[in-house]
C-alpha cells in the first residue's frame, strides 16, 4: 500500500485530473466574455474587372479594413483570427463566400488595427455573374483559446456593389 | 531489480480461477473503453472525435500535437471554419480552414477551398489531380475545441513504433504478474 508504484500512481492520476479540471474552468471562464468588437470596411478602388479565359469573372478590389477586436481577448485567447469576405447569390449557387482578405492578431494591443490592402486572395466568380453585382462584405472572428472551446462570429455590412462593365 | 523476480515468482502459484478473472477484468476494461469511444463518435457525429495535429501549417494557432475535438453534423459548411477532410487516396486528414464557400440553390450541395493558416497557397495542390474543390461528404468534422501539447503521446507512438511495443510489452508483463 505504501510502494513507490502505488505513490507514483496515486500522484500522477491526482495531477492529471486537477489538470483537466483547471483547462476546463479556463474555457468556461471565456463564456462570461460579452465581446463588443467594431469593424467598417471600406472599398477605396475596384482596381481591375475581368472576365478570365476560363470563363469566370475576378476582381481585384483595394480594400480600407479597420477594426476594434480588443474586447474579445481574455487570459484564455491564444490569438484571433480574423478575415473579411465578400458574400453573394448568382442564379446557380444560393450563397457564395469568397475569402478577400486575413490576419492573425495574436495580443490585444494588437487588436485595433487599420490596414490599407488590395485583396490577398483572388475574388473569382464561378461563371461571369459578378457585373453589377450587389455583395456583402463581412468581418468573422475566430477566437483560439490556450485551451478548450473555440468561438467564431461576424459582423456583416451591406451596400457593397461590382460595376456593371468589366474594366 | 527485486521486484520483478518477486513478480515472476508469483506465477506458478496463481490458480486457474485467478488468471480467469484477470482475462474477464482486461476483457471488461477494453470492452468499456471501446463502448465509451464509439458513444462519443456517435455524440460528436464524427468519425474520429479526437485528432492529433501533425504538421505546421495551421501554425501559430495549432502547431504539432496539439489534439482537436471535432463535430459534424448536417448545417452547411462556412468561410472560416476549420475542418478536417480526407483526399481522396491519402490516409493522413487535413486540418485546414475554409475560405471559400460556393453553395448550390435547391440541393444545397457545397464546393469548398480550404487553406492552412501558415500556407502562402490555398490547398489546390494537396486535393486529388484534377480536383477543384472538396465537397461536403470529404469533411470528417469541424474543430470545436482544443488542448495542446497533449497529442505528443501519439505522434510519438506512430514515429517510434518500438516506443509502443515496450509500452504495451511492460504493461502486458504487470497485468500477468500482479497479484491482484
Amino acid at each position: 500500500m505504501h510502494s513507490f508504484s502505488y505513490r507514483a500512481n496515486a500522484v500522477v492520476t491526482f495531477a492529471v485530473t486537477i489538470l483537466a479540471v483547471m483547462c476546463g474552468m479556463a474555457s468556461l471562464s471565456d463564456n462570461f466574455n460579452s465581446p463588443s468588437p467594431t469593424a467598417d470596411v471600406k472599398v477605396l478602388n475596384i482596381n481591375w474587372f475581368q472576365k478570365q479565359p476560363n470563363g469566370n469573372d475576378e476582381v481585384s478590389l483595394t480594400l480600407n479594413i479597420s477594426a476594434d477586436l480588443s474586447s474579445l481577448f481574455t487570459w484564455n485567447t491564444k490569438q484571433v483570427f480574423v478575415f473579411v469576405a465578400a458574400e453573394y447569390g448568382t442564379p446557380q449557387n444560393a450563397l457564395n463566400q469568397v475569402s478577400l482578405w486575413d490576419g492573425i492578431i495574436q495580443s490585444k494591443e494588437h487588436a485595433k488595427f487599420w490596414i490599407h490592402t488590395t485583396n490577398k486572395y483572388r475574388f473569382t466568380d464561378q461563371g461571369n455573374n459578378l457585373r453589377g453585382k450587389d455583395f456583402n462584405l463581412t468581418l468573422h472572428w475566430h477566437i483560439m483559446p490556450k485551451t478548450g472551446k473555440m468561438f467564431a462570429d461576424k459582423i456583416v455590412m451591406t451596400g457593397y456593389s461590382l460595376p456593371e462593365e468589366y474594366r | 531489480m527485486g521486484w520483478v523476480a518477486q513478480r515472476m515468482d508469483s506465477i506458478p502459484s496463481s490458480q486457474i480461477r485467478r488468471v480467469l478473472t484477470q482475462i474477464v477484468s482486461l476483457g471488461v476494461i477494453v470492452t468499456s473503453a471501446l463502448i465509451i469511444w464509439k458513444g462519443v463518435t456517435c455524440v460528436t457525429g464524427s468519425e474520429s472525435p479526437v485528432v492529433v495535429v501533425l504538421s505546421g501549417s495551421m501554425e501559430p494557432g495549432f502547431k504539432r500535437g496539439d489534439i482537436l475535438f471535432l463535430q459534424m453534423n448536417k448545417d452547411p459548411i462556412r468561410a472560416g471554419e476549420i475542418v478536417v477532410f480526407n483526399v481522396d487516396g491519402r490516409e493522413i486528414p487535413i486540418v485546414h480552414r475554409v475560405i471559400t464557400v460556393h453553395e448550390r440553390h435547391g440541393t444545397g450541395e457545397v464546393q469548398i477551398l480550404t487553406k492552412g493558416d501558415n500556407n502562402y497557397d490555398d490547398d489546390r495542390v494537396l486535393y486529388a489531380r484534377g480536383q477543384l474543390w472538396l465537397e461536403q461528404h470529404h469533411i470528417m468534422g469541424r474543430a470545436v475545441g482544443f488542448l495542446p501539447y497533449l497529442g505528443w503521446v501519439t505522434i510519438i507512438m506512430t514515429e517510434k513504433p518500438i516506443i509502443k511495443y515496450l509500452v504495451i510489452g511492460a504493461l502486458g508483463l504487470l497485468i500477468i504478474t500482479s497479484k491482484e
